[in-house]
C-alpha cells in the first residue's frame, strides 16, 4: 500500500473547559452540559452519546445550571439572567433577567409549569413557563443567605433549597416555610467556616438528601424535618448529587473526583426496612465532580477535568457488552482544525480566536513550522443572512463561501468580488420549510471538488444533496437511524461517503440515487464487531487524489484507509492486521490483506488530512498535555494523609 | 574494644551556689574495690559501699569549720586522714562517731593536700610545696615549713604514685600562665621541676592525670582546644639540680579530640590504661556539639572505643579507681563500671567478630534484689540449665578459681590440672565476662607450651579458639604452635575462626598442609563439616557429561588433544571412557584436602600473598594446582556445591587461587614439564570462560535491544515522520 509521510503536529494547544453543569432529559434522552466558558453542548445518549449540538459560550455568561422543561432548555448563571436556547438554530433564545443577585440554581417542576431559580439575595422566585417566554409568578418567602440549590417534590406542592448552614423547606402554594433543617458544620477547624449546601434532592417519599460541603451527605424526613442519617463521603465537598427515577440509586460527587453510590436497600433479605447505604465508589476524575447525572443504566459525571464521563452501571447492563464499557469524551465531536491542502496551512478553532500555522518543508531535518500572526481581521459589510452561521464550507476553487444557517438552510455568498455578495439561500425542501414543524440545524457540509454538488447533514440524520449548477436539491439520501458524523464526495466518481454516530459507513451515488455496490456489499456482510465497538465518532472523511479507490477516515484512537478494491474483513479475520502485515514476507501479505488499513501509531488524534503532495497532516493533543494544564486538584489523595 | 557499663547512681549532690563547683572535693579508693571515700565540699566525709550504692559512715566537721582537702584512706593503719580549715589535720578510724572526738593536730603552713595510696605512706602536700611525710610531720606539728615556690606561683593539681622502690609527690603549678611540674622523691628528698611547654597563648591545662609505667612516670593533660599530652618522666630522674631551674618537658600529642564549637571548658582526661584513656566534658564526633559526653579513647588507634552521653551539668572532674569511673553531673555521682581489654589491630579496625551481642551488662552488677528474695522462687523457671552447667556450678563454687589465680596455675601446673582448670573456667556461664582475659588466658599457655616441649593441652586450645573471642594478633604464636604440634585441628580451627591471620602464615600452612603425609594427615579428626563437603565432593562419580558453565570436560579433552597434538591422545581418551579421567580424581587425600580448603578461605591480599607463594616447591605448586583444578572441575561439572550450606570454598576463591598461583610461579610451571598438561587444562578453562562471558555478553546486547524498543520516544511538539501501510 505504501508509506506515508507524516506531519505530527502537537502544537494546537487545545484546552476543553470545566464542564459546570448537566441536566439530563429522560424523555429524549438528550444531555445537556455547559461548560465554564459558557458553551452549552447537547449529546444525545440514544444514539452513541454523539455530540449534536454545540452552543458557543459567550463572556461574562457563565452557566451555573440548566435544566429541562419537556423539550426546552433552560440555563441561569452568576449574571443573575435566565437564559433559554433555541436548539434549532443553536443560540439563546431570550433572556430574562431575575432580578435577585446571581442565580445559583435553577429547577422546574414535574409538570413543566413553574419553574423556580435560588437567588443570591435569599428568595426562591418562580417563573410560570408560557408557550413562548417564560414569566415571573412570585417570591417564595424571602430567607437569609443565599439559596445555593433548590429541588421539587415530585408532587410540585413542595420545595426543598439549600443553603448555607441549613435547609428549607417551602409550601409552594402559600410561599411560606414549613421547615428548617440545621445542617452541622465540619469538624475542627472547619467548624468556624459555614457549611454550603451544595445540592439537594426530594424524594416522593418525603425524603431529603442533602450534600454539602463538609463533606457529609445526609438522608432527612421531610415530614418531621429530622435528620435520618448522615453519611461522610469526603473530606471535601459534595458538589454534586443526583437520584435515579426510580429513586432506589443516588450517585455524590465530590471534591476529591470520586462520585459515591447510595443504594436504597433492606438490611434484611426480605426486610421492609430499607435504608439508604454507600455502595460503590468510582473514581473517574482527577478533579472536582460539578456535575451528575444518574440515567437508567448509568451514572453520568463531569467537572473541572473537562471530561465527560459515562460509567454504566453493571447491575443495570449486560455485562462485556458495549453498552457496558465506560466512556469518556475528551474531544468535541467535530473537527476544530482545517487545513489548506494546497498551501500546506492549519487553522486551529480555539473559543475567541484563531491559529494559522504552516507546516514546514520537509527537507529532512529543516523541520519548521511558522505561526502566522492573524491580524484581527473583520469582513465589512457581511450579508445579513450570514449572520448566524455555525457551519461554514468553502468551495474547492474559493469563489463560493457556504454556510449553514437558521432553519436548515445553507446561505451561499460569492466570494470573488472586492466584497461578499449574497448569492441565495439553498432550503432543504423548497417551499416545504414552514409546514415543518422541526427543523434540525445543519451541522455538516461539504462542497464537492468540481463545484457541482454541496451535501449537508442535520442533525435529524438527514443528509441532502444540493446540485450547485441547477442551484437546487438534488436528492435527500435515505435517511437512516444515527445522526451523521462526517461526510465527504468523491472527487472523480461523485459518490457520497457517509458516516454515522453508531460507526456504520454508507456510500450513496449521487448519479445513479442509490447506494454503490460496495456500499451493499458492506452492509450486507456487515462491518466488523472491533470497528463497531469504537467509541469514538469518525470525525472526517476525505480521498487520495493518486488512489481513487481509498477513503481515509479518523476518529480520536486511529485513522484508517479503507481499500474499496480488497476484500473486506470478515468477522473472523483481524481487524488490526498491520504489526502482522509487517512481519510477513511480501507474497504473504496479499493473502492477509484487508481493506480496512488501520494505524494506531498516533493517539488523540484532532485531526487527518491528505495534502496535495501525499503526506499525511496528523494534529495530535495528548489528554497529558491538558491535565497537564488543569489546576491542581483539591487534594492528592496520598497514602497516610 | 574498651566498653562502658551502665552506670549507677552513688549518692545525690549539692551543688554550690554558682553551680560551678559539684560539691565534691575528692573521691578516693578506701580498703578494697567496692569501698569509696567521698569528701563534700563542705563539711562531710561519707564512706560508700559501692555495689550497694550505700552509705556506710558518715562524718561531719562542726558548722563554723570546712574541710579544705579530701579525706583520704590509709591502708596501713586504717585510719582517713583529713585537713579542716588548711592547717587542723584530723586523723580518725571507723568506729569514730564524731569526727570532733578524733585526733587533731595543726600545722604551722596551709595543707594543699594528703595523699594516700596502697603500698606508700600518706604524704602532706602544703599550699607552698613543701611536702612531708604524715608520720614526720605529726611527730612535730609545729615544725617549720619551708616554702618551695615562688611569689606568685599557685599548685593546680598534685598526685602521688609509689614505684617499686620511690615514692613520689607529683604536683603542677602555674605561675603567670606558665606551667610548672614538680617530681618530689621522698626517702631521699629530691625535686625536680619541669617548665610545661606552652600551649596557644591563653591556654592552660584544664586536667591532669599521671600513671606509672615500666618505670616512667607518664603525665596526661588536656586542653581547651582538646589536645592531649603525654610527658614522660623517668623514675630514675636526672641529675637532681638544687639551683631550682626548670628542665623544658618534652611532650608529645597523645590525641587531638574534637571540640565541637568553642574550647572545652569543664572537661578532664584520665589515663586508664597504656592504650585507652576517658574523657568527660567533650563532644562526641558522631553526635554533634554537646559536649556531655564520656568517652574512652584508644591512644594507640586514635580511634573511638565507647562513648556515653552523661546527663546533667559536667563539672570537670572524673575519678577511676578498678575499672569504675566516678563522675559527679548533674546533681549526682554516679558510677560507670568500663573495661579495657587488651586492644588488637584486628578489634580495632573493627574485624574481630564481636560475639557480645546481647546488651553489655556490667561486669560487677549491681544485686538484683529480686533475684535475692526471690530466688527459691525464679529457680524452677530455669529448669533449662542443663545439668552440665549446673555441676559446673557446684564445682565453681567449691573450687572457683579466679581468672588470676588459672593464669598463675598455668604457668606451673602440671598439664592435666591446666587442662581441668582452663575448662572449668571456660565452661562457667558467664563466658562473656571473661571475653578479655581469653585472650591473657591463651597466650599465656602459648607462651608455656613453647617454653616447655612436654606441656601442650590441644582441647583446652581448642575450645579457646573456639570461643571465637580470639584473633591472630592477641596471640600470634598459636598457629605456628599448632602446625610444630602437627595439631591439624587445631589449625583448622584457628584459619576458620582468626579474621586477621598474616599471608605469612596462610602460606606457612598452605606449605605444610601440601607436604605433609598422608599418614600425618588422616591421623586425628577434623571439624565434621569440611570432611562431610569433601567426602560427598569425592564420592560424587562423575555426573552426566552437561555443557555446564559452558565447559565439558570432553571439550576440554578436545582442546587438549588440539594443543598437545601429541600421538598418545588417543590410547589416553580410550582410557578415559572406562575410567575417569585423571583430573577427575582427587589428588589429595580426604583430610589434606579439607584443610587445604581452609586456606582457600582464609582472606588474603594479592601483594602479600605472592612473596610467600614463592617459597613453594614446584612440585608443590603443581600438586597445589592440580588440587584446584580438581575442585574447579567438580564445581564446573554440576550446580551442586554451595547449595549444601556445608562450609566449602567459593568457585570465584577457586579461581583466585589458581590466578594467584600462576602469577607467582608461572615461569617455574612453563619449564616444568608434568605442569604442561595442567596448563594446557587451566588454559582450556579460561577458554571456556571466556566464551561463556562472550555468550553472556550477547545476550546482554540483545536484551538491551529489547529495552530500547519498549522505550517511548519523545515526540516533540513537532516531527516528520514516515510510517508504513501495509
Amino acid at each position: 500500500m505504501g508509506e506515508f509521510k507524516v506531519h505530527r503536529v502537537r502544537f494546537f494547544d487545545y484546552m476543553p473547559a470545566a464542564i459546570r453543569a448537566m441536566a439530563f432529559n429522560r424523555r429524549t434522552e438528550r444531555l445537556a452540559l455547559a461548560r465554564a466558558d459558557g458553551a452549552l453542548e447537547i449529546f444525545n445518549f440514544a444514539d452513541n452519546y454523539f455530540q449534536e449540538k454545540v452552543i458557543p459560550g459567550q463572556d461574562g455568561r457563565a452557566v451555573e445550571a440548566l435544566c429541562w422543561v419537556g423539550r426546552r432548555l433552560f440555563s441561569a448563571g452568576l449574571n443573575g439572567e435566565i437564559t433559554e436556547y433555541d436548539l434549532e438554530n443553536l443560540r439563546p433564545r431570550y433572556t430574562v433577567e431575575a432580578y435577585g443577585g446571581p442565580i445559583w440554581t435553577i429547577s422546574g417542576n414535574d409538570q413543566g409549569t413553574l419553574l423556580a431559580v435560588g437567588c443570591e439575595d435569599g428568595t426562591v422566585k418562580m417563573f410560570e413557563v408560557l408557550e413562548d417566554r417564560i414569566q415571573f409568578q412570585r417570591n417564595l418567602d424571602r430567607q437569609k443567605g443565599r439559596i445555593i440549590s433548590l429541588c421539587w417534590h415530585p408532587s410540585a406542592s413542595l420545595i426543598a433549597a439549600g443553603m448555607m448552614d441549613m435547609i428549607r423547606i417551602f409550601d409552594v402554594e402559600t410561599g411560606r416555610a414549613t421547615h428548617r433543617l440545621l445542617v452541622e458544620r465540619g469538624v475542627g477547624a472547619s467548624k468556624s467556616k459555614e457549611v454550603v449546601v451544595w445540592s439537594i434532592a426530594f424524594l416522593s417519599d418525603h425524603t431529603i438528601i442533602s450534600g454539602d460541603s463538609a463533606g457529609k451527605v445526609q438522608i432527612w424526613d421531610g415530614l418531621t424535618g429530622t435528620l435520618a442519617r448522615t453519611h461522610l463521603v469526603t473530606k471535601w465537598d459534595v458538589l454534586a448529587l443526583s437520584v435515579s427515577q426510580d429513586e432506589s440509586s443516588l450517585v455524590a460527587g465530590t471534591s476529591e473526583g470520586t462520585v459515591v453510590q447510595f443504594q436504597f436497600l433492606s438490611s434484611t433479605l426480605d426486610g421492609q426496612n430499607k435504608d439508604w447505604v454507600r455502595t460503590r465508589t468510582f473514581k473517574n476524575h482527577s478533579h472536582d465532580v460539578r456535575a451528575l447525572v444518574h440515567t437508567e443504566t448509568a451514572v453520568v459525571s463531569g467537572g473541572m477535568d473537562t471530561q465527560l464521563v459515562v460509567r454504566p452501571l453493571l447491575d443495570k447492563v449486560e455485562k462485556n457488552t458495549q453498552e457496558s464499557a465506560m466512556r469518556k469524551m475528551a474531544f468535541p465531536h467535530r473537527s476544530l482544525v482545517c487545513c489548506a491542502k494546497k498551501a500546506g496551512l492549519l487553522l486551529f478553532q480555539f473559543p475567541d480566536h484563531l491559529e494559522l500555522w504552516r507546516l514546514g518543508e520537509s527537507d529532512g531535518h529543516g523541520e519548521t513550522t511558522m505561526k502566522f500572526p492573524l491580524p484581527p481581521f473583520q469582513v465589512s459589510k457581511l450579508p445579513k443572512d450570514l449572520r448566524s452561521a455555525h457551519q461554514l464550507c468553502f468551495s474547492t476553487d474559493s469563489s463560493r463561501l457556504f454556510a449553514s444557517s437558521i432553519n436548515s438552510s445553507v446561505v451561499v455568498v460569492a466570494l470573488n468580488q472586492p466584497e461578499c455578495k449574497y448569492l441565495h439561500t439553498l432550503k432543504p425542501k423548497s417551499g416545504e420549510a414552514e409546514s415543518n414543524l422541526i427543523l434540525e440545524p445543519v451541522h455538516l457540509l461539504f462542497a464537492s471538488e468540481d463545484g457541482k454538488w454541496l451535501a449537508t447533514a442535520n442533525t435529524a440524520c438527514e443528509v441532502q444533496v444540493y446540485n450547485l449548477d441547477k442551484i437546487k436539491l438534488h436528492c435527500t439520501v435515505p435517511v437512516y437511524g444515527s445522526c451523521p458524523t462526517a461526510i465527504a464526495i468523491h472527487p472523480t466518481s461523485s459518490n457520497l461517503v457517509v458516516v454515522h454516530a453508531d460507526q456504520q459507513i454508507f456510500e450513496y451515488s449521487l448519479v445513479q440515487k442509490e447506494y454503490t455496490e460496495w456500499s451493499r456489499r458492506l452492509q450486507k456482510q456487515g462491518l466488523h464487531s472491533l470497528w463497531l465497538e469504537r467509541d469514538t465518532p469518525i470525525t472526517h472523511v476525505t480521498f487520495n487524489p493518486k488512489h481513487p479507490a481509498h477513503i481515509i477516515l479518523h476518529d480520536m484512537f486511529m485513522f484508517c484507509v479503507i481499500d474499496q478494491s480488497l476484500p473486506l474483513p470478515e468477522a473472523k479475520t483481524r481487524l488490526f492486521n498491520q504489526m502482522i502485515l509487517r512481519s510477513l514476507p511480501e507474497p504473504m501479505r496479499i493473502l492477509h490483506r484487508h481493506a480496512f488499513k488501520m494505524c494506531k501509531t498516533f493517539q488523540n488524534l484532532m485531526c487527518v488530512r491528505l495534502l496535495e503532495d501525499h503526506s499525511l497532516v496528523v494534529v495530535e493533543r495528548p489528554l497529558l498535555d491538558i491535565m497537564s494544564q488543569l489546576p491542581a486538584p483539591v487534594r492528592q489523595k496520598r497514602f497516610a494523609t | 574494644m574498651a566498653a562502658l557499663y551502665e552506670g549507677y547512681t552513688l549518692c545525690g549532690l549539692a551543688p554550690a551556689q554558682n553551680q560551678s563547683n559539684s560539691g565534691v572535693l575528692g573521691v578516693e579508693a578506701e580498703r578494697d574495690s567496692d569501698h569509696v571515700v567521698v569528701t563534700d565540699s563542705t563539711r562531710s566525709v561519707t564512706l560508700y559501699k559501692v555495689s550497694d550504692q550505700k552509705p556506710l559512715s558518715s562524718w561531719t566537721v562542726k558548722q563554723g569549720q570546712t574541710l579544705t582537702c579530701s579525706a583520704v584512706y590509709n591502708p596501713q593503719t586504717k585510719e582517713y586522714v583529713a585537713v579542716s580549715d588548711g592547717k587542723v589535720i584530723r586523723i580518725w578510724k571507723q568506729e569514730h562517731l564524731l569526727l570532733d572526738q578524733a585526733f587533731k593536730a595543726t600545722v604551722s603552713a596551709d595543707v594543699w593536700r594528703v595523699h594516700c595510696v596502697a603500698g606508700g605512706e600518706p604524704v602532706v602536700l602544703f599550699k607552698r610545696g613543701a611536702v612531708r611525710l604524715l608520720d614526720a610531720l605529726l611527730s612535730a606539728p609545729q615544725q617549720p615549713i619551708e616554702e618551695v615556690l615562688a611569689q606568685e606561683e599557685s599548685i593546680r593539681w598534685s598526685t602521688n604514685i609509689v614505684t617499686e622502690s620511690q615514692q613520689f609527690a607529683i604536683f603542677t603549678t602555674e605561675q603567670k600562665g606558665d606551667h610548672f611540674l614538680y617530681l618530689q622523691r621522698l626517702n631521699p628528698n629530691t625535686l625536680q621541676r619541669y617548665r610545661l611547654e606552652r600551649e596557644e597563648p591563653g591556654l592552660s591545662p584544664l586536667s591532669f592525670s599521671a600513671s606509672y609505667r615500666d618505670k616512667h612516670i607518664r603525665l596526661l593533660y588536656l586542653y581547651p582546644n582538646g589536645h592531649v599530652y603525654q610527658s614522660v618522666v623517668s623514675e630514675r630522674g636526672l641529675v637532681t639540680d638544687e639551683g631550682g631551674q626548670a628542665f623544658p618537658l618534652p611532650r608529645s600529642l597523645l590525641l587531638s579530640l574534637p571540640v565541637g564549637e568553642g574550647l572545652l571548658e569543664a572537661a578532664s582526661a584520665q589515663a586508664l590504661d597504656e592504650a585507652h584513656i576517658a574523657v568527660v566534658g567533650v563532644p562526641h564526633p558522631s553526635a554533634g556539639s554537646g559536649k556531655d559526653f564520656l568517652c574512652i579513647w584508644n591512644t594507640n588507634f586514635q580511634t573511638l572505643q565507647a562513648g556515653k552521653e552523661i546527663a546533667g551539668k559536667i563539672y570537670g572532674q572524673l575519678w577511676s579507681f578498678w575499672n569504675k569511673l566516678f563522675i559527679p553531673h548533674g546533681k549526682t555521682l554516679s558510677v560507670i563500671p568500663y573495661e579495657c581489654p587488651k586492644s588488637s589491630l584486628a578489634s580495632a579496625l573493627g574485624k574481630m567478630r564481636q560475639v557480645k551481642t546481647e546488651e553489655s551488662k556490667a561486669p560487677t552488677s549491681v544485686p538484683s534484689w529480686n533475684n535475692i528474695l526471690h530466688e527459691e522462687k525464679a529457680l524452677p523457671s530455669r529448669t533449662v540449665e542443663t545439668r552440665k552447667t549446673r555441676i559446673t556450678r557446684k564445682s565453681q563454687s567449691s573450687s572457683s578459681l579466679t581468672n588470676y589465680q588459672v593464669l598463675e596455675l598455668i604457668k606451673t601446673a602440671p598439664v592435666e590440672e591446666v587442662q581441668r582448670e582452663v575448662d572449668l573456667l571456660l565452661s562457667r556461664t558467664d563466658i562473656q565476662d571473661l571475653q578479655p582475659s581469653l585472650g591473657q588466658l591463651a597466650s599465656t599457655l602459648v607462651s608455656r607450651t613453647l617454653q616447655d616441649p612436654a606441656f601442650y593441652t590441644p582441647s583446652s586450645l581448642a575450645q579457646l579458639v573456639h570461643t571465637r573471642c580470639l584473633c591472630h594478633s592477641v596471640c600470634p604464636d598459636l598457629v605456628l604452635l599448632a602446625l610444630e604440634r602437627k595439631d591439624y585441628f587445631l589449625c583448622q580451627l584457628c584459619l576458620q575462626f582468626f579474621p586477621d591471620i598474616p599471608e605469612a602464615i596462610t602460606c606457612a600452612c598452605l606449605k605444610a598442609f601440601i607436604s605433609m603425609s598422608d599418614v600425618d594427615a588422616e591421623n586425628g579428626s577434623l571439624e565434621p563439616d569440611g570432611v562431610s563437603f569433601m567426602e560427598t565432593l569425592i564420592a560424587r562419580e562423575r555426573g552426566p557429561d552437561g555443557l555446564l558453565n559452558g565447559f565439558s570436560p570432553t571439550s576440554a579433552a578436545e582442546y587438549r588433544s588440539d594443543g598437545l597434538g601429541g600421538g598418545g591422545t588417543r590410547a589416553q581418551q580410550d582410557e578415559e571412557m572406562t575410567s575417569p579421567p585423571p583430573e577427575q580424581i582427587c589428588p589429595v587425600g580426604l583430610h589434606k584436602a579439607v584443610l587445604l580448603n581452609e586456606v582457600l578461605q582464609t582472606a588474603y591480599s594479592d601483594s602479600f600473598l605472592l612473596p610467600h607463594l614463592k617459597d613453594l616447591s614446584s612440585q608443590q605448586v603443581v600438586l597445589f594446582l592440580q588440587y584446584l583444578q580438581f575442585l574447579y572441575l567438580k564445581y564446573s561439572q554440576d550446580a551442586f556445591p554451595q547449595t549444601h550450606g556445608l562450609r566449602s570454598p567459593s568457585l570465584s576463591q577457586i579461581l583466585d587461587w589458581v590466578c594467584v598461583l600462576l602469577d607467582a610461579h608461572f615461569t617455574v610451571l612453563v619449564m616444568t614439564p608434568e605442569a604442561k598438561g595442567l596448563l594446557v587444562n587451566l588454559h582450556s578453562f579460561v577458554k571456556s570462560q571466556v566464551r561463556l562471558v562472550s555468550e553472556l555478553g550477547k545476550i546482554e546486547g540483545s536484551l538491551q535491544e529489547l529495552n530500547k524498543m519498549t522505550a517511548k520516544k519523545d515526540v516533540g511538539q513537532y516531527s516528520i515522520e514516515i510510517i508504513e501501510l501495509f
